[in-house]
């Protein structure tokens, strides 16, 4: 539990670490888009940590990272086949992000700092914690946009007119993850000044 | 000296992309190209009559891709020399599409085939342009944001991380290039594309790594130490899946990847411009460090917008 919330607040990828910030401001344009990409990264992540986890004591140290990028990029493969077989449609709108998952920092990140030390099942809940905060961290930047650039939220009509289009457009993402993380650190800092920190 | 050294290697590598251009096919007809909008340009190689010439049913013209739409005609223009003629058409034309010209019974040539279409370098140049500027892969694509907000704190990082990047992405996207069309595709193995293409740019990364410390210490010192970031930037793995997705040959693969390397290098030099000038602004301190370095890269994609319609060729 506790490792799942480190990886949804404290560590969250996109907004405290961040790390693999492409996708979130490429196709983060709608919930949708976003809840996809994130159960990839999920599948990814916790697959991948499990593997690693599994075969640590068998890798020897000086060839670490290949073997993780080796192992990540099977299952990205892995992941890629299932999503263009069975979901096509949304396949061809995130275009090439599936396969870019392969290059995610935080992916390798949490198999280097984490799964090659932790035993297999802390190695899960990890990769699932790091995944979910991927996927609610995806979704609330899609929830943004969707909501203020077409009025809609899962591709329903929600207020019934458009706000601002601008935030269809693709570097609109660059703004909006910027101002979420403005409010996370003033969360932050918020919360120092009320325990008598200085900020 | 090395300078000199790496602008005659720049120049070698130029003619190599140029040659394959101006290898033209000769016959009747000598030479042709787009005029204006709506124009077609023909010179032939012998004199014509000019009232022969001027028929409009003597020639059919259609697009390379669809030969079932003829293109009307509106009028044939004789050159004053008489060894030449210039179409105009009642549309205007795609010139980014080949199109054919086919004329019948034109003294003494029963028939000839012309294929007009822009110059194969201007199309090669094309591509360069279009991944530096229209298509730049950090403001228009949003890929190697993790490495971009990293190294994009000082002019001389940013400038040494660029040079870095744009090597392991030429030499990285060559060998994918191959490895693609001469084992992926033969053997049928086109589903181990990811797992390939990443384990060459690790590859390419480690050799540039060791070959470096040996043959330039100096170099490796000022750097090294950005290599391994490379393999963290999503750039470097996406330019090979793009190439894999459209058939490019090689010319266009080598321009792409320079084009992906370069724009690079330029997005990374404006934005440590603006960071540099950022350290002296008085920014709130919730919006510090990266979320400010987000917004000033939005506004650059929204500057880069402006490029989406550029075509010079």
């Amino acid at each position: 539990m506790q490792l799942i919330a480190n990886g949804i607040l404290k560590e969250n990828p996109i907004f405290r670490l961040a790390l693999s910030m492409c996708p979130a401001v490429g196709i983060s344009t709608t919930v949708m888009n976003g809840l996809l990409l994130g159960i990839a990264v999920l599948f990814v992540q916790v697959c991948s940590s499990v593997t690693i986890s599994m075969v640590k004591n068998f890798i020897h140290p000086r060839i670490r990272i290949p073997t993780y990028t080796l192992t990540i990029a099977t299952w990205v493969t892995v992941i890629d086949m299932v999503l263009s077989a069975y979901m096509p449609v949304a396949y061809a709108k995130m275009g090439i992000f599936v396969k870019l998952i392969v290059a995610f920092a935080i992916i390798t990140m949490r198999l280097e700092m984490f799964a090659c030390k932790e035993p297999v099942g802390a190695s899960f809940w990890d990769g699932f914690g790091m995944g979910l905060g991927f996927l609610i961290g995806m979704m609330s930047i899609g929830f943004v946009r969707e909501l203020l650039g077409s009025g809609a939220i899962l591709g329903y009509d929600v207020l019934g007119f458009k706000p601002l289009l601008f935030f269809i457009l693709p570097s609109a993402g660059f703004f909006v993850v910027g101002l979420m993380m403005a409010f996370f650190n003033y969360i932050e800092i918020f919360y120092k000044r009320k325990k008598g920190f200085k900020a | 000296m090395n300078r000199i050294r790496i602008r005659l290697i720049s120049i070698i590598a130029l003619l190599c992309a140029v040659v394959p251009g101006l290898v033209y096919g000769a016959g009747f007809i000598s030479k042709q190209s787009f005029g204006e909008k709506n124009q077609i340009k023909l010179r032939f190689s012998v004199q014509v009559d000019k009232a022969k010439v001027a028929d409009i049913h003597k020639y059919t013209v259609y697009e390379e891709q669809d030969p079932d739409i003829l293109l009307p005609i509106a009028s044939a223009k004789p050159d004053p020399d008489s060894k030449g003629v210039s179409l105009t058409f009642k549309q205007v034309l795609n010139t980014a599409h080949t199109h054919v010209v086919t004329i019948k019974n034109l003294d003494g040539v029963s028939s000839a085939v012309a294929k007009v279409s822009k110059s194969y370098l201007g199309y090669l140049i094309s591509i360069l342009i279009s991944a530096l500027l229209i298509n730049n892969f950090v403001f228009t694509k949003y890929l190697g944001l993790c490495v971009f907000f990293g190294t994009s704190k000082r002019k001389s990082t940013a400038k040494g991380m660029g040079v870095v990047f744009t090597i392991v992405m030429v030499v990285s996207a060559s060998m994918s290039w191959f490895f693609y069309n001469y084992i992926l595709i033969p053997f049928n193995l086109n589903f181990l594309q990811i797992v390939v293409f990443i384990g060459l740019v690790s590859l390419t990364v480690q050799a540039v790594d060791t070959i470096l410390r040996k043959v330039n210490p100096i170099l490796f010192n000022s750097f090294g130490v950005y290599l391994v970031l490379v393999i963290a930037n999503c750039v470097i793995i996406a330019v090979p899946l793009i190439l894999a997705n459209n058939a490019y040959n090689y010319y266009e693969t080598f321009m792409l990847s320079l084009g992906a390397g370069g724009g690079f290098l330029l997005a990374l030099y404006l934005m440590s411009s603006v960071s540099e000038r950022m350290q002296l602004a008085k920014i709130p301190p919730t919006f510090k460090g990266l979320p400010i370095a987000f917004i000033v890269a939005g506004q650059f994609a929204l500057a880069f917008l402006g490029f989406s319609g550029l075509q010079i060729f």
